[in-house]
């Protein structure tokens, strides 16, 4: 990944961290990286507004930035075009397996065992799972 | 109404049950790269046959001005249309009722090319517009790994495992998927993925789609993409297969199936809850689309909430308590351990224990067919079935387009 999607990363990390809207000096204040130019955060912050993942309001004569969703909805969002749910015949992914019905689900577990009896490595998963079942 | 267009209009036609036909048979598994070709004809036969029979109806009888013999039928509407236009401009008394069908029959004809001309490019420009929003989101929220060199891994902890394609292309395996599958297993995926991106598959894919955008109400247009989506992951299974062999490449395919695609509920709880407040573009959508996956979801994890019983429950529970906490790992290692596990879970009981080959089981599945295909290769097609393939393929496109083009 590039430098510059290293950045967008780093600085959208901190603002996930915060609740309350920050400006350029207080993102820059907490960034890990310390030799990073003012501008340079600003610079980043305003193409994260412009794609949207970035909110910001204006508080005198500063900007200060939030972020625009938390990051569990943007995990959830590329969840559903992973999954193919977001019900948008697009195909703009390729997926390795498609949507795959329940019944089919429960066939393929079946295929599972017959091509993989459980060995050494799969009861001591089985036997993991059971305990966490039991657990939880 | 003159033979050409009475060709060009039974070709049309006759695509239809031609398609069904195609879609229903067997032999294409043992070379989808012809069964693509043909399919490509096929969709680029009806195209140009329908636009011609519609316009051609318009043109009138067939030889064309005195002694120049037969004219391709784009010249010959464009040719009537020209003169009854002229006529209605200059002689608006002298009424031929046949003329202005024939002027209704050549514009059908224009609307309906421009129609398929603008499908296939909207469609086009959508895929961009949602491969970049992906890449962006992936920008900020994936991250590499060892495991799998060369690919994106995302934190969520339902299997998934799949490519974005493009001139900046990723691949993308989950956290789920992650810990589904071994080494070997991954680097078949990989494999895989690397065969879809490197021959451009989704090139071969978006006209089919964009026709199934534009007929969404066709069963035959459901039907042809379904079957060349299904052809080109044989293909690419195909390219897999000679970096790794075939029974990986199998066992990850049925994992990740019988793992299961469903969100976890938790998750759209989360998104949900945030997205109430705020109208940013890529959170509305999600929440929309949310509602209706939340209650597959939900209906899941009713379902079967015990690990061992129903895989995506067992996820949907795991990720619950994942996505909720700080402590993500724990949840999803729950989550997951017994979505793979659920396989080798079923013998704890619940599954009735059939003594069933699998592989063959619920075979209209395209996993299974899938894995099939891969376990049990069937032969090739022989080298005259191949001619016969190209040569029909030829054949399709060769005859509407010279009663269309050309004048001889």
């Amino acid at each position: 990944m590039n430098r510059l999607g290293e950045l967008e990363r780093a600085i959208m990390d901190v603002l996930w961290e915060t609740s309350e809207p920050l400006t350029v000096r207080q993102v820059s204040g907490q960034l890990t990286e310390r030799d990073l130019a003012h501008t340079t955060v600003m610079t980043v912050l305003d193409r994260l507004a412009k794609k949207g993942f970035a909110r910001r309001e204006r508080d005198g004569r500063a900007w200060r930035y939030r972020a625009a969703a938390s990051r569990e909805a943007y995990v959830t969002e590329l969840m559903l075009n992973a999954l193919d749910q977001t019900g948008d015949r697009q195909a703009a992914l390729a997926r390795f397996v498609r949507s795959v019905s329940g019944a089919e689900a429960r066939a393929l577990r079946r295929a599972l065992e017959a091509l993989n009896p459980p060995g050494r490595l799969d009861r001591a998963r089985q036997a993991d799972s059971l305990e966490d079942a039991a657990e939880g | 109404m003159s033979p050409a267009v009475l060709i060009l209009a039974v070709v049309a036609a006759g695509s239809v049950p031609a398609a069904s036909a195609l879609a229903s048979a067997r032999w294409p598994g043992r070379s989808p790269a012809a069964a693509i070709l043909l399919w490509q004809a096929l969709g680029l036969s009806w195209g140009l046959a329908a636009v011609g029979a519609l316009a051609g109806l318009g043109a009138g009888p067939g030889p064309g001005p005195a002694g120049t013999g037969q004219v391709g039928v784009v010249r010959a509407a464009l040719a009537v249309a020209a003169r009854v236009l002229r006529d209605k401009a200059f002689w608006p008394g002298a009424a031929d009722p046949l003329a202005d069908l024939r002027l209704v029959s050549v514009a059908a004809g224009l609307v309906l090319f421009a129609l398929l001309c603008w499908v296939l490019v909207a469609a086009f420009a959508a895929v961009l517009r949602a491969r970049r929003r992906h890449r962006d989101l992936l920008t900020l929220l994936a991250h590499g790994d060892p495991k799998v060199p060369g690919a994106l891994v995302v934190d969520y902890p339902a299997a998934a495992a799949y490519c974005v394609p493009g001139l900046r292309s990723r691949i993308v395996i989950s956290a789920g998927a992650l810990k589904l599958l071994d080494q070997a297993e991954l680097a078949a995926v990989l494999a895989h993925e690397r065969a879809h991106l490197r021959e451009r598959h989704d090139l071969v894919l978006l006209p089919f789609n964009a026709l199934l955008r534009a007929f969404r109400w066709s069963a035959v247009a459901r039907r042809a993409e379904g079957a060349v989506a299904l052809l080109v992951e044989m293909l690419a299974d195909d390219h897999a297969l000679r970096h790794r062999p075939a029974r990986e490449l199998a066992t990850a395919l049925i994992r990740v199936g019988a793992a299961g695609s469903r969100v976890p509920s938790g998750a759209l709880a989360i998104a949900g809850a945030e997205n109430g407040a705020g109208d940013d573009g890529g959170g509305a959508g999600a929440a929309g689309a949310g509602a209706r996956a939340g209650t597959d979801a939900a209906g899941a994890s009713a379902a079967g909430a015990r690990a061992g019983t129903d895989a995506a429950g067992a996820s949907a529970a795991g990720a619950r308590a994942g996505t909720e906490s700080a402590g993500a790992e724990n949840g999803a290692r729950t989550g997951t351990d017994a979505a793979g596990a659920s396989a080798a879970g079923a013998r704890a009981g619940t599954e009735a224990a059939g003594a069933e080959n699998g592989a063959d089981d619920g075979g209209c599945g395209e996993v299974a067919v899938r894995v099939a295909r891969l376990l049990r290769p069937a032969p090739g097609l022989s080298a005259a079935a191949l001619a016969l393939v190209c040569g029909t393929a030829g054949l399709l496109v060769a005859v509407p387009a010279t009663l269309l083009f050309i004048s001889f």
